[in-house]
């Protein structure tokens, strides 16, 4: 394995009083996949948001290539691509222009024909024009997962990415991962189906535990 | 920077494509305050006297109407994990929301205060500075409104919620921009009233911010 980049160490997080999960450690070299499962409600979204330090843990610490991600946390966000079960897309915006939107508020440069190849990957280029709310559920899924390759950050985080994707946009979706890792990204994606990834490692997040006063 | 100039800009555009949620708010602002003139009853001297208080209360209203969707819309759809996780100060986004609002509220409620102040029987001096007061006092109902829907996110009834939080905030701007009116038209001391307006819209300008953000990082939560 080469030199991890991504460590996270003795990680706990509690949500509405009751543990979600404890003493959670692993770490993630180049180009490597991290696929977290477990029953619903064992802490899969909470751990993603932990990561993204969208939830403060309890304990426990997260450090990119040695240093403490809460040390220099714009930095920290400005590596990570985000991907939640909810799209994060505007209903009255296009499918360009959500894309676009989004990479200016990440405060990078416009895409220009970057956002034709991601538009091209997963064959959005006839929906471009359309406004979000005219589109399926599917189609709305595969918007999103064109704004996360569109970042190029090098940390993936993906809750569920698969949700609503049909076989063809389900194999756009696996091609741009195994890139991405290719390339050396790494991405933690939370998942009940199989990415795909040759060697792909697998966290199983237990079950959740009773509350403890 | 560049991420907030595109904040702003986004929310224009998504105002822009979705004009009557703005009109429905100019529309009750003009709605509200004709009413008065009709209530009271023509007397010319009543209602000159009252006027700035009325367009006031009215344009305070307003804003509030507008103000639980400021961040209620990026929080239903996802988009505020999207600015929480921007690469840059939440703090700057927090204003660049409000300035978004101010742009499609306060602005157009100032132009069209003087308007409505001719039903009034205003004078023309008396006009220009209720505009002016309006477009020094507007930037703080965004920015305390701004720090009410972000604290009332997620709330059930979050409408009646935020307008208990905000409006007892926004007192003094409205005793201060409807007393410059007043000190106008009563030769009384016009400029240290807009003075103290447009220190209490520092004030917010300068606290605000900070809360908002605050506020939203406990939403992502």
């Amino acid at each position: 394995m080469a030199t991890p980049l991504l460590e996270v160490a003795d990680l706990a997080c509690r949500r509405g009083g009751r543990r979600v999960f404890e003493r959670l450690s692993f770490s993630l070299g180049p180009g490597e996949l991290l696929a977290l499962t477990g029953r619903n409600g064992s802490g899969k979204t909470t751990l993603l948001r932990a990561l993204a330090l969208l939830i403060r843990p309890d304990t426990g610490s997260i450090h990119w290539q040695g240093t403490d991600v809460a040390a220099e946390p714009d930095a920290w966000r400005g590596r990570l691509a985000w991907l939640g079960h909810l799209e994060g897309l505007k209903a009255d915006l296009s499918v360009a222009e959500n894309l676009l939107a989004a990479e200016r508020l990440r405060g990078a440069p416009p895409a220009g024909d970057r956002l034709d190849s991601a538009l091209v990957a997963f064959d959005l280029s006839v929906l471009a024009r359309r406004a979000m709310r005219t589109l399926s559920a599917g189609q709305r899924r595969r918007t999103a997962l064109a704004r996360v390759v569109l970042t190029q950050a090098p940390l993936w985080l993906l809750d569920e990415p698969l949700n609503a994707l049909d076989a063809p946009a389900q194999a756009a979706f696996r091609g741009a991962l195994a890139s991405h890792l290719a390339s050396g990204g790494l991405a933690i994606a939370a998942t009940h189906a199989d990415l795909g990834v040759a060697g792909a490692r697998t966290l199983e997040l237990g079950e959740p535990q009773k509350a403890s006063a | 920077m560049s991420g907030f100039v595109a904040l702003v800009a986004r929310d224009l555009r998504l105002v822009w494509r979705r004009p009557g949620d703005v009109a429905v708010v100019l529309a009750f602002f003009v709605v509200a305050t004709t009413l008065f003139p009709l209530g009271i009853g023509p007397e010319a001297n009543v209602l000159a006297r009252i006027a700035a208080g009325v367009l006031w209360c009215a344009a305070l209203f307003a804003a509030l109407l507008s103000l639980d969707r400021l961040f209620a819309a990026d929080f239903e759809d996802g988009t505020l994990d999207l600015l929480l996780l921007a690469p840059w100060p939440l703090e700057l986004a927090a204003l660049a929301k409000c300035c978004a609002h101010w742009i499609v509220t306060g602005l157009p409620l100032a132009v069209l205060a003087p308007l409505l102040g001719v039903a009034f029987g205003l004078e023309p001096a008396v006009l220009l500075a209720l505009s002016a007061t309006l477009l020094v006092g507007t930037p703080t109902l965004s920015l305390i409104g701004g720090l009410a829907a972000a604290l009332t996110l997620g709330a059930r009834k979050s409408g009646a919620l935020l307008a208990l939080l905000a409006l007892p905030l926004c007192v003094p701007t409205l005793i201060f921009g409807a007393g410059a009116v007043e000190a106008l038209a009563t030769g009384g001391d016009f400029r240290a009233h807009i003075a103290v307006l447009a220190a209490l819209a520092l004030v917010a300008l300068a606290t605000t911010p900070w809360a908002i953000a605050a506020a939203l990082r406990q939403a992502g939560e």
